[in-house]
């Protein structure tokens, strides 16, 4: 029943994430690489000067995964440590611990992808809903080509276009960063608006690519929908067209429209990763970006782990909310 | 006054390789608490006529002229909004029985209440509906996914009900249903025409559905009314040449024959042969018929054949 | 075929893009010296002039023998990628929607999964363990292993749907075996699909490639269209008003990208008629 749909797709969402934690023990190691011991290695090399602390890393390190203790051993106490969110330390950013750095970065990159999300998805499928119903306003036409070709570039293209212009040719808003160097974080009015600013283009990337691929894809949903008995008869009834357009045509093409959103988070995060670097936005991604080129395992690791239980939640939360949508999904079958 | 009179209705569709014409020149009356028929082959244009009352015709079709008459209002010259309120109120229609008719997403009684308030009107009453066309107790909390085919049918009566309309069109209600449920539907559907004083249309192919149901009969060929008669007159006494092979060709239960069918095949519409529309295959036809339509004419009272030699 | 891209404009478009860039790689290949693509074959930071028609990036690499030489890898990243993909996703799909059974539930299982997760994400976590960089070719391979997720799955409900279809019953009936069937039988009907499919694969494959790059996880040396992004990051070139050095690797990714897109659009015209526009 009902309980059992949900424990089904928890299941689910319970063995992702434990692949993605799998997959991020085994692969490194599969390599033979020890970044620790690397990075000890690169930094005697370039004169003798070692991060300060770097040797009571290693030491912690040492103790806790036992590199001569048997591998199983190793998974499972990697496991364990997963499942308390302790990530160990940044090699970067020692002594800062990964959990933290997430935790800092985290909430830029949800504000930004949350905010772009909804809006291009709201905006794009009323307006691709509106394109298909004859009685729409004409003007809206003209709008759809540009959306149409946008959508086909990847957010962060958009994003160099846009940093050109808007940020230097015309100096708009600002190029980079999440607020303006010197400014105070905290709740207040200015820093608000500083923020907003500073996410202003990275949003835009975003937002004015995602927008017309919804409504290309709305629009042809609409079209098949227009095209079902029950419309036919909803029009035999007498129905009014504003009743037709909203009960009968959005409310049944808003079902494929919203299973095509949770296919396409991973997507849209991969884009906004890249949307970040170009900005130096400090979310996630940049983080990311940050700790590819330092080399630090166990940030790539922690954040990678991270993106993916955020999308397996958001997914299961969608499914969840799925068969509220559509009745036609009983609780009983996956 | 008849309740529907239908006067002269030509109905065709634009298509790459020629005009289609599905319905040309037909003229018929409905009289008030009338059950009529409608009978023909696939193609034949009697859906289109359906769609084509109740002003539902879409690009690339077109009503390209004549006069639907419900109660004194023209329908074929009406407003948009005049003909969306006359729609349900005035005439009401029952889709196929294979169609999916009913919205997935909403429960059936609310698809009751909202063609009910798109009409001005209160949506009360709607579980007296339900058991009036025989739905347990219960079923408007329903998804449609959740009822047989029959009940889904049923439901579609009630709607078209609701409104007390005058006339009810039924297009081939009970088709993709097995026979037991098609009693059930007909039965209902005989029901809720008592009830209300209604006049129905029934559009179908099944003769025998038609012989058990109609008062009067209205043979389609080629998108031409070919004959209109009370149904006991057509059974025994087919004026029509088609008529009498359609009628022919029953399988009967006393004796059991080769099937005998009606050679060749109906003329695509857009593709007419000139004169009578059924000359190639009537095996009485002469030189007259390859060159002059036949109209209408009343052989007998209540009558009305469209032959040369009827 | 003239007449039949006349009245389908994206595939005309897309075709007619993708042309263009082909034609601006074989006339540059005739113009230029490959080892002009190197670092210090050319004094840096000029902006484009007669010799130099697309200027010179930081490190001294002419950026118009960069883009005539990284161009084509990129290309060859994306095609290697989405076909093997492809092939991969076709066979898993036959396999899964043909025989059904606990085979379809493990493929579409994996599939399903694999598609939940970023791709781009795991393309990380893989180039990051490899040791030491990636060539051309480690990245093709690399992001062909996630190529297949998206098509296995496509594939697969066209076969569950063409399966039932009549004169795959028609065939079993008259003796064929399973892979006669689908060989003769279903994969000749879905040869426009499979085109389309794999025109989307291989935008796709050239997407995530240049995404690694940007990151800085691509082949460092190759003057692909994202590493030369990479170095633009890098290198903060925008703000630093170096537009020649940009300008022209987005400009060959738009065109790659909207030429591509007019061909699925195209292709997914002849797939599916329904979506034809006219006769």
């Amino acid at each position: 029943m009902r309980a059992l749909y949900i424990a089904r797709r928890f299941g689910v969402f319970l063995l992702i994430v434990w692949l993605a934690a799998s997959l991020n023990f085994f692969l490194p190691r599969l390599s033979g690489q020890d970044p620790v011991r690397t990075k000890l290695l690169a930094e005697a090399q370039l004169g003798g000067y070692v991060q300060a602390g770097i040797e009571d890393m290693v030491k912690e390190y040492n103790q806790k995964f036992g590199l001569d203790k048997p591998l199983w051993r190793q998974y499972i106490s990697y496991l364990g440590d997963t499942a308390r969110l302790d990530f160990n330390y940044s090699i970067s950013n020692y002594p800062r611990t990964v959990r933290d750095l997430i935790a800092e970065a985290l909430p830029w990159t949800i504000g930004l992808l949350g905010m772009t999300t909804l809006l291009s998805f709201i905006i794009g499928t009323l307006l691709g809903a509106l394109l298909a119903w004859p009685g729409a306003p004409r003007w809206m036409r003209y709008v759809m080509p540009p959306l149409w070709a946008l959508h086909a570039i990847p957010f962060f293209l958009l994003g160099l276009i846009l940093m050109y212009l808007l940020a230097f040719q015309w100096q708009l808003l600002p190029i980079f960063g999440g607020y303006s160097p010197g400014a105070v974080p905290g709740f207040n009015f200015r820093f608000i608006l500083d923020v907003l600013a500073h996410a202003t283009l990275p949003a835009l990337s975003i937002i004015l690519v995602a927008t017309g691929g919804w409504a290309l894809g709305m629009r042809g949903m609409m079209v098949t929908t227009m095209g079902e008995d029950y419309v036919t008869f909803a029009e035999a009834k007498g129905l009014k067209a504003s009743t037709i357009f909203l009960r009968y045509c959005v409310r049944n093409a808003i079902l494929p429209q919203t299973t095509a959103l949770a296919l396409a988070l991973g997507q849209i995060l991969s884009g906004a990763v890249l949307v970040e670097v170009i900005f130096g936005y400090p979310g996630i991604g940049a983080l990311l970006f940050e700790a590819i080129r330092e080399n630090d395992h166990f940030l790539i690791q922690g954040i990678v782990f991270t993106v993916i239980v955020a999308l397996g939640l958001t997914t299961f939360l969608l499914d969840i909310l799925y068969p509220w949508l559509d009745p036609r999904i009983s609780y009983q079958r996956t | 006054m008849s309740a529907l009179a239908v006067r002269g209705l030509r109905v065709s569709f634009d298509h790459p390789l020629g005009l289609v014409r599905a319905v040309d020149d037909v003229s018929f009356d409905l009289r008030p608490n009338e059950r009529f028929g409608l009978v023909g082959e696939s193609g034949s244009g009697k859906s289109t006529m359906a769609l084509a009352i109740m002003r539902m015709i879409r690009p690339p079709g077109h009503i390209d002229g004549g006069d639907i008459l419900l109660g004194g209002k023209n329908l074929a010259t009406l407003s948009a909004e005049d003909v969306r309120q006359t729609r349900l109120a005035g005439i009401a229609m029952v889709p196929q029985g294979s169609m999916n008719a009913l919205n997935p997403v909403m429960r059936v009684g609310d698809q009751v209440a909202d063609a009910m308030r798109d009409h001005d009107k209160k949506p009360v009453g709607i579980g007296a509906l339900m058991a009036r066309v025989g739905l347990p107790a219960g079923t408007a909390d329903k998804y449609p996914h959740e009822l047989s085919g029959g009940m889904k049918q049923r439901v579609c009566i009630a709607i078209a009900m609701c409104l007390r309309p005058t006339v009810i069109i039924a297009d081939e209600p009970t088709s993709a249903l097995d026979v037991v449920v098609q009693r059930q539907v007909m039965r209902t559907l005989a029901d809720v025409q008592r009830d209300l004083n209604a006049a129905i249309l029934l559009i179908g192919h099944d003769m025998g559905l038609m012989a058990q149901f109609v008062d009067r009969l209205g043979v389609m060929y080629a998108g031409r009314l070919v004959e209109i008669a009370p149904i006991a007159e057509i059974v025994r006494r087919p004026r029509h040449p088609y008529t009498e092979m359609l009628i022919a060709s029953l399988p009967s239960m006393d004796h059991k024959d080769a099937l005998r069918g009606i050679p060749g095949l109906a003329p695509l519409l857009r593709d007419l042969p000139s004169g009578c529309a059924f000359h190639p295959r009537c095996p009485k036809a002469q030189d007259r018929c390859a060159i002059e339509r036949p109209e209408p004419r009343e052989v007998e009272s209540g009558v009305l054949v469209r032959c040369h030699f009827a | 075929m003239l007449r039949y891209l006349k009245r389908n404009p994206s595939l005309a478009v897309g075709i007619g893009l993708l042309s263009v860039l082909v034609l601006f790689l074989l006339v540059g290949m005739v113009l230029i010296d490959p080892e002009d693509a190197r670092p210090l074959s050319a004094p840096a930071l000029r902006p484009p002039s007669w010799a130099y028609p697309f200027g010179t990036d930081r490190q001294g690499r002419d950026l118009f023998a960069a883009m005539v030489v990284g161009t084509p890898l990129t290309l060859r990243i994306g095609f290697i990628a989405g076909i093997l993909g492809v092939v991969i996703g076709t066979i898993l799909a036959f396999v899964a929607g043909f025989y059904r059974g606990i085979v379809d539930t493990l493929i579409r299982g994996i599939a399903d999964i694999g598609l939940t997760v970023p791709g781009l994400l795991i393309l990380i976590i893989i180039a990051v363990s490899v040791r030491g960089g990636l060539t051309v070719n480690q990245m093709a391979l690399v992001v062909a292993s996630l190529a297949w997720l998206n098509p296995t799955r496509t594939i697969r409900s066209q076969v569950l749907t063409l399966r039932e279809r009549g004169y795959v019953e028609v065939a079993r009936l008259s003796g064929m075996n399973g892979p006669e069937i689908i060989f003769f039988e279903m994969i000749p009907n879905l040869l426009p699909y499979l085109g389309a499919t794999l025109v989307n694969a291989v935008s796709a494959a050239i997407l995530a490639s240049i995404g690694l790059e940007v990151l800085g996880l691509g082949p460092l040396e190759a003057p692909t269209l994202g590493m030369t992004l990479y170095w633009v990051n890098f290198n903060a070139a925008i703000i630093n008003g170096w537009w020649w050095w940009w300008t022209a690797p987005i400009a060959i990714i738009l065109i790659v990208f909207l030429g591509l897109f007019f061909m699925t659009v195209g292709l997914d015209e002849i797939a599916n008629p329904r979506l034809r526009r006219s006769v």
